[in-house]
């Protein structure tokens, strides 16, 4: 499965939910299938979008926040996994793309190259829901049951090893910030 | 414990008095009784760290969502921090409120403290960081209450140090 089908596989479910991705590939392949003002890509920061989607769910809990993490990203903030499991937010649900490796700067091999389990790890800091799947019918309807469980689930897909030709789109960083944050205040509750 | 209730309780009620409902926190001596406040606040929603740098990603997904929050930390919690603050908070100009207690100044017994206490103005400096020293009490709620506004009118972190005057009373 590569990490651009597996998102045009929920799309349609994404494009109702806020959604918080990491940088670079993630970011940019989001884009690619239509950019939402419900999607805020967080350009930097690495290993900060699971914290800033906690923000969100815990500010927000009439929405639900679907935060699309990578391996490299999680393994630099490990900790916030017990933090998101001591809070246990409901309303989010938080997937890994672990393709194995930092792939926008030249493809070094992550830990979970080696066989760190990246679910396993979640699991132990207390996460309820946790999953690894490797196949795209696994990946919809895992992330389907994630949604409606109601409960906070990482979930891990093991994606192959490729992304886009680029990273930076034409859409900035702050006027995706400011039309990120005007369109949560505008939104009502859809978290029924 | 001679960290002063009295000083927390101010500082805790100038926060609420400037909206915050979010609080985020790893704990050090000196802000237990501010943590103890706003865990026990039913307005406050407190959420306890592993790492600092956690609390930027939290505050600032506090800011989109439309709820004020601060950071309370060490300033050694500051400097693992930094990243978050450069590359989220500054890089998305996210008002981000950040209390620092600054140990390792002058008056400090714990040798461990100290070379932190040398380079926190320094560093707050160099990121432009505006900040103020909390001193006496009565420097408390004037001063949050500004720097909630500076931050949110510059859109940037601005922090405030709490300084062993205020927090510490000796026994």
């Amino acid at each position: 499965m590569t990490r651009l089908e597996a998102l045009r596989a929920v799309y349609p479910e994404l494009e109702r939910r806020v959604v918080v991705t990491i940088m670079g590939a993630v970011a940019a392949e989001l884009q690619s299938l239509g950019h939402r003002p419900s999607f805020f890509y967080l350009q930097h920061a690495m290993g900060l979008a699971s914290s800033l989607g906690l923000g969100i769910a815990l500010c927000r809990p009439d929405q639900q926040v679907v935060v699309l993490d990578g391996d490299g990203s999680i393994l630099m903030n490990l900790g916030g996994l017990t933090t998101l499991a001591r809070y246990r937010p409901r309303n989010l649900v938080h997937v890994v793309f672990d393709n194995e490796s930092l792939l926008s700067v030249g493809g070094f091999p992550t830990a979970t190259s080696t066989g760190s389990d990246l679910a396993g790890i979640a699991a132990a800091a207390g996460v309820p829901r946790t999953r690894t799947v490797r196949t795209l019918e696994e990946f919809t309807a895992a992330f389907g049951e994630a949604l409606a469980a109601g409960d906070l689930t990482t979930l891990v897909a093991k994606v192959e090893a490729v992304g886009p030709a680029a990273y930076v789109t034409d859409l900035t960083l702050l006027e995706n910030r400011y039309q990120f944050q005007r369109c949560l205040r505008e939104r009502k509750g859809t978290n029924a | 414990m001679p960290v002063s209730v009295a000083h927390s309780r101010l500082i805790h009620d100038a926060l609420k008095a400037c909206g915050v409902r979010l609080v985020s926190a790893l704990p050090e001596t000196w802000l237990v009784h501010l943590i103890r406040f706003a865990e026990e606040d039913p307005d406050m929603i407190l959420v306890r760290l592993a790492k600092e740098e956690e609390g930027v990603g939290i505050s600032a997904g506090a800011h989109l969502a439309g709820v004020r929050s601060a950071m309370l930390m060490q300033n050694h919690g500051f400097l693992a921090a930094i990243n978050g603050i450069v590359s989220c908070a500054q890089l998305y100009r996210i008002p981000l409120l950040m209390l620092i207690s600054h140990r390792g100044e002058l008056g400090e017994k714990d040798p461990w403290q100290t070379e932190g206490g040398i380079v926190t103005e320094p560093l707050l400096s160099a990121l432009r960081i505006p900040f103020a020293r909390l001193e006496s009490p009565d420097q408390v709620a004037p001063r949050i209450a500004k720097a909630q506004t500076l931050a949110h009118s510059a859109s940037r972190p601005v922090a405030l140090l709490l300084t062993r005057d205020l927090m510490w009373e000796e026994a």
